[in-house]
């Protein structure tokens, strides 16, 4: 049976020091099943808790700067993209500021952007609504895809301009035919790209700061959401009343 | 070739609730046990510390606690004539992975079934007449009752402190709990939760329309409880990161706040974690289990040999490892015989949703189990004869989270994206509820699982097959309990509300609950049950199944206090019975 693949990894690499460090601690009376390098472990009883110190796997923090995954044009294209699918105005910045692009853009260099995780076996076969996404690609070949499709089709119908180039009234119609469904790039219905990039957009404006996006805790205090916070004990009876404390993240701050 | 392990007397495929607690309570009569588990060893400092559980991307979204899909999922299909294709990733209900299972990220709502729920067939036969049942419903008495099951039930909330008001001591219908509940031995161990704005008002409006709402009983703790083991719990701090989450103050009754530090102390007691069992080992006559055989997560084949198996891996898991063991015989849909796989059944949950002017709602401050409801729409409780269908539901208003990824709801109309999508988002977050129905769901001939034939998991295995679909009877009464619910709702004054009730096929995308029951059910006959009275194995007498596997079909509440129950009454046949003296515990 040597030839079965190992247990897929979680999707965060931090996961993977931690269960080394983990064996590493082992005490000595734990008989390890396996080499030192794999995870699966026999944990005697007889002595508590498996408590370890430094267990832990906190989420890494992402930093700002290059982009990991995207070329700078597709880059560009992605924050004007997200720019127009949640615009600035006077309160709160846009999708841009706050990250929304470098949020996507790192997730897509991660497991996300590989489907760690999904199940990709094939065959991929027509699907009812019902029976959900069967996509062969990947999200980061995906939106590679599309946005290579979204930058032909702008060039050849806006004067070689690009996606970021064209005033925000184009861009607007560009995005409203995606997601009605009429517009095609390179022949393929354009909606899904649409829908997962809405998704993602939205994912990175509201998520906690640590991953990129929701740049200062812009959308959380936009809505009112006081993020990590944790603890309402006092206020879990105070009804009706605008719950005074400003958001928190993970991230600290 | 699987290399040998010395003997132990007892072996649970997976160390979730059900697992933890066979455990506890098999080293409790000094046998020796071992938990094989799938996914990793998780603990509280550890995995979920408050610092960084309250990441809604990671754990709500990215399914950090989940079993990923690349390592084992299911296919599914609405109808037997249509392909059955993989879920690829999760959607309708999220399966567990890891020690805990789905008792680490569950809700911790806590409900007892009703009375009639466990003799169901029998009482509606006698109240409406058979033909009132659809032909294809395959509804069944379970084989014991809920007063058998009471000191079970209450064994289980008394493990976890479940918070909330008792509404019948005794047969004593009591002022503030739930009227229509089983008579309870003695109040929950700890008093209701606190309630926020949203549930209050509700509850305020049922009142003057003459219902009697009570909070729901919570696993998420009121106040700070020591459990008769000695292990303590601290009070929920209502943080809002609870189902889908593991919780970081200790508060939420799981298998790591009740049962494992007292199990890890014990020296008749060892897990392993990263182990996967692959098969359920039988001898010769293949009426006996000899052990289970496991894959370590280097891809290393063991064998463990016991004296009793308990397959406590998940109603979906346990259905599959019974098929790929070979033990019972297969449901056949053509012929409607056969017992593996067969009564598949789910949940029917809807909701309604109310957007308000100058109301803050402050819906952040939320339990997994928070929130007040109301039973008159339940099981059997009200007078079905005009309605023209089955079953119920609750209905109430729970305040789960709003973490804003999955909850910030605009009114219809909104565009999706730009300024006016943007503005909806901030103008209704504080101000918008969302009330839900949880029905039930019977079991038909054309529900039911079983291996597929095209798809694999990595060991090359074939995977799970769900073939359902919602049935008429459902949706009349998805949409009849969603009516009662909005006329409740409209009472709080709202500007707005939206009534979504089920309709249309079972879809798995949407997610609705992760109640998945049936598959191998427990009954009084062999021929329509897989498992006895007591969740043995009628093929197998050293197997016991534990899990929503054996409910014939589901009811209007969740299934976890059912299941622990079961549970318990199981092992006090073992303990009892069985142990003296191993063999079938009821005569076939
Ligand atoms: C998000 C969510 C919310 C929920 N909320 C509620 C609620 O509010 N109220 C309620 O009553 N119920 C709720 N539930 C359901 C509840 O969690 C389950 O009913 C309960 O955990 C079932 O216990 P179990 O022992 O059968 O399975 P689990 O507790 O899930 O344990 C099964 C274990 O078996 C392991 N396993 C599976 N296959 C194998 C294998 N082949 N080899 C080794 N190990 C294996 C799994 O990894 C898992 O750890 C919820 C579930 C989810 C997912
Ligand atoms: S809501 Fe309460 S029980 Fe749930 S995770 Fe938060 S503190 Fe724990």
């Amino acid at each position: 049976m040597s030839s079965h693949p190992r247990v897929p990894g979680h999707a965060d690499p931090g996961r993977s020091t931690m269960v080394t460090r983990r064996h590493a601690l082992l005490p000595s009376t734990a008989l390890l099943l396996v080499a030192p390098e794999t995870r699966a472990e026999i944990l005697p009883g007889g002595t508590g808790m498996p408590w370890r110190p430094f267990a832990g796997h906190p989420p890494e923090v992402v930093k700002p700067g290059p982009w990991v995954f995207f070329t700078p044009e597709e880059g560009a294209a992605v924050e004007a993209l997200v720019d127009r699918l949640i615009p600035p105005d006077p309160e709160t910045p846009g999708g841009k500021d706050c990250g929304c692009a470098v949020f996507i853009d790192r997730e897509l260099a991660g497991g996300y952007g590989t489907a760690s995780g999904i199940y990709m076996s094939p065959p991929f076969l027509p699907a009812t609504p019902e029976q959900g996404l069967q996509a062969p690609l990947a999200p980061a070949q995906f939106y590679r895809s599309m946005l290579a499709a979204l930058d032909q089709f702008c060039r050849a119908a806006y004067a070689g301009k690009t996606f970021a180039q064209l005033p925000d009234g184009e861009k607007d119609q560009i995005i409203t035919r995606m997601e009605d469904g009429s517009l095609q790039l390179q022949g393929t219905v354009a909606k899904p790209f649409f829908e997962i990039l809405l998704r993602d957009t939205r994912q990175g404006f509201f998520a906690d700061p640590v991953y990129g996006g929701n740049r200062d805790m812009a959308a959380w205090k936009m809505i009112g959401f006081p993020g990590a916070r944790y603890d309402y004990r006092d206020w879990v009876e105070r009804h009706n009343e605008r719950y005074p404390h400003p958001p928190i993240s993970i991230a600290g701050g | 070739m699987a290399t040998k392990l010395p003997a132990t007397d007892v072996v649970t495929i997976g160390l979730g609730w059900t697992g933890s607690i066979v455990a506890k309570s098999m080293t409790d009569a000094g046998l020796r046990v071992v938990s094989i588990e799938r996914g990793p060893w998780r603990d509280t400092a550890t995995d979920f510390p408050p610092s960084y559980s309250p990441d809604e991307l990671r754990y709500a979204l990215r399914l950090d606690l989940f079993v990923r899909p690349a390592q084992t999922t299911i296919t599914f299909r609405n109808r037997p004539d249509q392909t059955a294709l993989p879920i690829r990733e999760w959607g309708a209900f999220l399966l567990p992975n890891g020690v805990g299972g789905a008792g680490v990220h569950w809700n911790g709502q806590t409900w007892r079934f009703l009375p009639t729920d466990f003799v169901l067939k029998t009482h509606l036969t006698q109240r409406y007449g058979a033909k009132f049942l659809p032909d294809d419903m395959t509804i069944q008495d379970w084989g014991v009752t809920y007063d058998e099951l009471e000191p079970y039930y209450d064994k289980f909330e008394y493990l976890c402190g479940t918070s909330g008001t008792a509404g019948n001591l005794k047969g004593q219908i009591q002022p503030f709990g739930n009227p229509f509940e089983g008579p309870r031995s003695r109040p929950y161990p700890t008093p209701p939760q606190k309630q926020p704005y949203g549930p209050v008002l509700w509850a305020e409006a049922a009142k003057e329309m003459g219902y009697q709402p009570f909070p729901q009983p919570s696993g998420n703790l009121s106040q700070a409880y020591t459990n008769p083991d000695g292990i303590t719990l601290g009070p929920c701090t209502f943080c809002g990161f609870c189902e889908r989450f593991g919780c970081g103050n200790y508060s939420k009754a799981s298998p790591q706040t009740t049962i494992l530090p007292l199990l890890m102390r014990r020296e008749n007691f060892e897990a392993r974690t990263e182990c996967e069992v692959t098969r359920i080992n039988l001898d010769s006559t293949g009426k006996r289990a000899t052990g289970v055989t496991y894959v370590d997560s280097q891809g290393r084949e063991w064998e463990q040999p016991a004296e009793i198996v308990f397959l406590c891996a998940f109603q979906m898991f346990n259905v599959q490892l019974l098929l790929l063991s070979g033990i019972g015989r297969p449901y056949d849909v053509s012929t409607g015989k056969g017992v593996i796989g067969r009564n598949y059944s789910y949940q029917v949950t809807s909701s309604v949703q109310a957007f308000f002017d100058n109301k803050i709602f402050n819906t952040f401050i939320a339990s997994g189990a928070i929130g007040m409801i109301i039973d008159n729409y339940n099981g059997d409780n009200f007078d079905h004869g005009p309605h023209g269908f089955v079953g119920g539901g609750y209905m109430g208003m729970n305040q789960p989270n709003a973490r804003p990824i999955e909850m910030t709801p605009t009114p219809p109309g909104t565009p999706k994206w730009g300024a006016a999508w943007k503005k909806a988002a901030r103008d209704n977050y504080l101000s918008t509820i969302v009330a839900d129905t949880h029905g039930s769901c019977y079991s038909y001939r054309d529900c039911y699982l079983d291996l597929d034939p095209t798809y694999k998991d990595r060991f090359g295995r074939p995977l799970m097959r769900l073939t359902f679909d919602f049935h008429d009877n459902e949706l009349k009464m998805s949409q009849f309990l969603t009516d009662r619910l909005a006329e409740i709702v409209q009472r709080m004054g709202p500007r707005q509300i939206v009534k979504l009730p089920r309709v249309g096929h079972f879809n798995v995308v949407p997610y609705q609950t992760t109640h998945t029951c049936g598959g191998a059910i427990m009954g009084a006959d062999p021929a329509t049950s897989a498992l006895n009275r007591y969740l043995q194995s009628w093929d197998v007498h050293n197997l016991f199944v534990m899990g929503a596997t054996a409910f014939p079909e589901n009811a209007g509440y969740n299934p976890t206090d059912t299941v622990a129950a079961l549970t318990y009454w199981s092992l006090d046949a073992i303990h009892k019975q069985y142990l003296k003296n191993p063999g079938p515990l009821v005569p076939t």
